[in-house]
């Protein structure tokens, strides 16, 4: 703050800085030095290590296993994203038509879950959906199967605790983007001949079209990075990217291959935000307006 | 579609829709009943409870340090991006310029880079600067993944706030220091606290980045949970679950009653 009152003090016009501009500057610093210098370095890493070039680029396209990983990553983002996106419809739609009262309650038990410790959340599955856990105790008890089905530690165990992560983070831009739609648009649609199916199929859903296009980018972009949810509830099965590269950099210590990695993670996501950017207005998504 | 409303058809997606909220909230329950299992197994209590793995979670040194730390970083992370953030929140806010929108996105960028590779890039440097292993490591760290999110918070506050009061105070005399002190934070305490308890809950639960920037000497309650986790199966864990749903029920009501009192404080003045 010394420093930003000097600034003001000194001769404005000669100096010519914003003085605001003196704010901005300690995080500025902070971020530089420690965020995107580093960053720049694992760039470096990923085309230097071992040998100057592009081939550690190369074994995207040529290497099995890394091939198999990017399969199941891209496999595991898209069906978590089509089931979260779906499953948020559904209840983003009930709420925008539902009273004040139950809609409060419905947020309530959208964001204690959301906010709960994503690691306390995979050890409540895992105790849910392991060999001797509830899911199973109760499907014995009903009678419906005798030997233990294998609910966790598998592909399935990634999809039930990845979509459950994922779909608050669906329904909250869906819902801001489905109240901002004219009632009156579907009323319309009614009074002129069309069934409900028929005003929800050509009327609401285009009309909700923006936000699911940005809620499923912001879900899929979210997907991508996981690290704790499969980590946990795929039992090594189900490697994605990120425990992929983290088992690289800490356990094989193959920089090369890690930082390769991470940067292609990284210009995947920046490319699918500028996608996303053209349907939907970021800066009202992320706060700055 | 207010017809609608009760037609058996909104009925059905009521159903549905509440079966997704049921599933959504299913494993807060779970972590409960068998962190009072009576065993050191993890099972559910048949008949007898017990609460030997809270007393281990709250006796146990080696627990107890990892929350002593966890806090410790929490609170020190905290302040480090609510300061640093929302300065330049405001400085943004000031410039309001093309330049000022292309600072906020990059500083935004934390928060949209995936962990793992902020993970990367924070080992590297750490371990050029001797820091890796250290709490002041971690509590960098977590700063800057936090600071987007204080960023996000007080830019909503400061929408809502009358460019020309901060215009006349300067006027009058006021220096910067003097204006953003008593005329602008205590018009944006509330963006100010949100985004100090997204710091706070961000730092408190961070993992992937922790388990790159942290090895012994540092052992945040996340790292031990997930050690917990997928090498033995310690109740204790189960106790730390339900004690941090616990939380996390606590500090959403406080949040819900804290907007209150200012959505009725702000009536009154209104009146």
């Amino acid at each position: 703050m010394a420093v930003a009152d000097a600034s003001i003090g000194g001769d404005r016009s000669r100096l010519r800085v914003n003085p605001y501009f003196v704010l901005v500057a300690p995080l500025l610093v902070l971020l530089l030095f420690l965020y995107v210098w580093p960053m720049a370095q694992v760039f470096w890493i990923s085309i230097s290590d071992p040998e100057f070039g592009l081939q550690n680029y190369e074994k995207l396209i040529s290497n099995r296993g890394i091939l198999k990983m990017l399969h199941t990553t891209f496999e595991v983002c898209a069906i978590t994203t089509a089931l979260a996106m779906f499953f948020g419809y559904i209840v983003a739609y009930a709420m925008v038509h539902v009273s004040d009262r139950h809609r409060t309650w419905m947020l309530l038990f959208i964001l204690v879950p959301f906010w709960v410790s994503v690691l306390a959340r995979a050890f409540s599955w895992l105790m849910l959906l392991h060999d001797n856990g509830m899911v199973n105790d109760l499907l014995r008890a009903w009678g419906i199967t005798d030997e233990p089905v294998q609910l966790v530690r598998n592909q399935l165990g990634v999809y039930i605790g990845m979509v459950h992560y994922m779909i608050p983070y669906a329904i909250l831009p869906l819902y801001a983007g489905m109240r901002a739609i004219d009632p009156r648009c579907i009323a319309a649609a009614r009074g002129l001949g069309a069934g409900p199916f028929e005003a929800f199929w050509r009327v609401f859903l285009p009309l909700s079209l923006p936000g699911l296009i940005g809620a499923g980018v912001l879900v899929f972009i979210l997907t991508l990075g996981f690290f704790v949810t499969p980590a946990i509830l795929g039992g090594g099965k189900t490697i994605m990217v990120a425990e992929y590269i983290s088992v690289q950099i800490l356990q094989t210590i193959r920089w090369g291959i890690g930082s390769m990695l991470a940067v292609t993670l990284l210009f995947i996501v920046l490319a699918l935000l500028a996608v996303m950017s053209r349907a939907v207005d970021l800066r009202s998504m992320f706060g700055a307006k | 579609m207010r017809s609608d409303r009760y037609t058996w058809r909104f009925v059905l997606i009521l159903i549905l829709a509440w079966t997704v909220l049921l599933y959504l909230f299913l494993p807060i329950f779970v972590a409960a009943p068998i962190s009072l299992t009576p065993d050191r197994y993890l099972l559910m209590p048949r008949g007898e409870y017990s609460f030997r793995h809270y007393e281990n979670l709250f006796t146990n040194p080696k627990w107890l340090n990892s929350i002593w730390q966890s806090v410790v970083i929490a609170v020190c992370a905290t302040t480090i991006a609510v300061v640093t953030g929302t300065l330049a929140a405001v400085g943004i806010w000031r410039l309001a310029s093309r330049f000022g929108e292309a600072v906020r996105a990059f500083i935004l960028l934390p928060m949209i880079v995936p962990s793992i590779v902020s993970a990367l890039a924070f080992f590297r440097i750490f371990a050029d600067l001797g820091l890796l292993d250290t709490m002041p490591g971690v509590i960098l760290a977590h700063s800057i993944l936090a600071v987007p999110y204080v960023v996000i918070t007080v830019s909503t506050s400061l929408a809502g706030f009358d460019l020309k009061l901060e215009q006349a105070a300067r006027n009058l005399g006021a220096s910067m220091r003097q204006t953003i002190r008593y005329v602008i934070l205590p018009n944006i305490m509330p963006g100010v606290l949100s985004g100090a308890i997204f710091a706070f809950i961000l730092s408190w639960d961070e993992i992937v980045v922790t388990l790159f920037v942290s090895r012994l000497t540092v052992f945040t309650l996340p790292r031990r949970m997930w050690d917990g986790i997928r090498d033995q199966a310690d109740p204790t864990i189960a106790a730390c679950a339900t004690t941090l749903i616990l939380l996390t029920f606590a500090t959403i009501l406080m949040y819900l009653i804290f907007q209150r009192h200012n959505a009725s404080r702000a009536k009154l003045q209104r009146a």
